[in-house]
This record gives C-alpha cells, sequence and structure tokens, in this order.
C-alpha cells in the first residue's frame, strides 16, 4: 500500500516538476545591469567582444553544455563584433558564486560596455539569442 | 561517444523496474537493477545494450558524452543500494523512500530527459567547495 502510494506521488511530483523545468529551462531573461565583468573576463584570461559578449558557464558532465556551445557558436558567426567564451565553472567556484550561477549551461549577455544585460540557464534557442543580442547592441 | 535514443530506453526501462519494486517490496529485482546501474557505471547498461542489440533501426542524429550518463548510474547505484540494504535489514522504508528517490531520477530522465545529477551538480559544488578559483 506504502509502495503503491508512493509510487503515484513520485510520478506526480516528477510531472509536474519535469513540466515546470521545460518552461524554464533556457529562457532568456533581462537581467538588472550591474558593474562591467570585463575585468572579470581579464582576470579568467578572455578579452570581451567589441559589441558584445556571450559568456557561457559549463562543466565537463553536462550535455546541454555541448548543445550550447554550438548554438552560440552559430550565433557569434552571424553576428559581427560578437564573442563567444566559454568558461569552466567548476574552475571558478568564486566567480559562479560572486555572479549567483546556479547550474550549467548558464550564459550570460553582455553589453559592449560589458554589462550583463541578458541571462539564461538551460540551453537558450538560437531565436532567443539572436534576439536578445538585438536589444543588447548598440 | 553514445546514442542518447539508448539512454532514454535505458531511463524508460530503469523506471518499470523500480515501479515494480515499489509495487513488490522485493528485494531481488532492485538487487538485480542495482547490477545494471552498477555496468551503467562502466558504459554498458544492459538495457541499452539491449537496445543497441535488437532495436537500433537508424543512425543516430547526433552522440552525446558517456561521462554524463555514467556519473548518473553511479548516483541510480547508491539509491538501489541504500534501498537493497533498507530491505534486507528489515527497514521496508528506507527500501522503498531509496527505491523512489531513485525513480522519480529515472523518470525525469526518461519522460523529460533532464538529468538530475548534472542539475545539481554545480550547486552541491558551489556549496561543499569552499575558497578560492583553481
Amino acid at each position: 500500500m506504502t509502495g503503491l502510494l508512493l509510487l503515484g506521488a513520485v510520478l506526480l511530483l516528477s510531472t509536474a516538476a519535469g513540466l515546470a523545468h521545460r518552461s524554464r529551462s533556457g529562457k532568456v531573461r533581462s537581467s538588472v545591469p550591474e558593474g562591467s565583468l570585463v575585468p572579470l573576463l581579464a582576470e579568467l584570461g578572455e578579452a570581451p567582444g567589441e559589441r558584445a559578449t556571450l559568456l557561457q558557464f559549463s562543466s565537463a558532465f553536462c550535455a546541454p553544455c555541448r548543445a550550447t556551445r554550438r548554438v552560440l557558436g552559430e550565433v557569434v558567426e552571424l553576428v559581427q563584433g560578437v564573442a563567444h567564451v566559454e568558461v569552466d565553472a567548476e574552475q571558478h567556484l568564486d566567480v559562479v558564486r560572486r555572479l549567483g550561477i546556479l547550474k550549467t549551461p548558464t550564459t550570460l549577455v553582455l553589453d559592449a560596455a560589458g554589462r550583463e544585460v541578458k541571462r539564461a540557464s538551460g540551453q537558450p534557442r538560437k531565436a532567443d539569442v539572436l534576439a536578445a543580442l538585438g536589444q543588447a547592441l548598440p | 561517444m553514445i546514442d542518447p535514443r539508448g539512454l532514454r530506453f535505458a531511463a524508460w526501462a530503469t523506471t518499470l523496474v523500480l515501479a515494480v519494486v515499489l509495487l513488490t517490496s522485493s528485494t531481488w529485482l532492485l538487487a538485480a537493477q542495482a547490477v545494471v546501474f552498477a555496468l551503467g557505471t562502466r558504459g554498458a547498461n544492459p538495457y541499452a545494450l539491449f537496445w543497441r542489440r535488437f532495436l537500433k533501426r537508424t543512425q543516430p542524429a547526433e552522440l552525446e558524452d558517456a561521462r554524463p550518463p555514467r556519473f548518473a548510474q553511479l548516483v541510480g547505484l547508491v539509491f538501489a543500494v541504500v534501498g537493497v540494504l533498507g530491505f534486507a535489514a528489515g527497514a521496508p522504508l528506507v527500501g522503498l523512500l531509496a527505491t523512489a528517490g531513485a525513480l522519480a531520477a529515472a523518470f525525469l530522465n526518461a519522460a523529460f530527459g533532464i538529468c538530475l545529477g548534472c542539475e545539481l551538480y554545480l550547486i552541491i559544488r558551489r556549496t561543499t567547495t569552499k575558497g578560492v578559483s583553481a
């Protein structure tokens, strides 16, 4: 009896969690722009893009990170002056904490001044990234 | 590199087996699933092998890194072992709860393609690792 109840509860809760995850994952959201992240990029040994930067946090144990890398790579090919920078989250846990990053992949869209204007956690769709860049670019 | 469709099939098979364990409290079935997980950590999940041998019809659109699912199989193995110990030690509630945990992970993976271990991995690392970056 306990087993049957548990089975029902697990399937119900997991379905709810799965649907919630599906609707949230990869959405590109607006951020409240704070300071420039250019010094942080320099710390990581990376240079910002001329017009915008796509800053992706990844980890080794992460299949959607690879898909995200491909999506952002295609975006960079399409839009001039945009750089794609990928950072290993595990190697930079202090940065991860400072920026409040909870999962990989997380992508930050930085404007020309290096300020975070958009953020997507999970694998973003190419069209959404292009739209976000459209708003971020000068 | 591995075919993600085989993994998805394996996740459904795991879901089914763990659901039966919940309904029957069968220590032996859960022990068998633990062996399946153990083989999975070595990249030889029998369900995935079965899929590849008998059900695979077409080439995959793309391949996936083999390491994340192996990590997930390890998480499943831990749950299954705790469950078997619970049932065997006369603590059926421990057995059922551990099975329920593994079932939730397998079902999320099967139905939604969510890797629970991957979702929580960074949060765990963030909270358990202190100090400066490497």
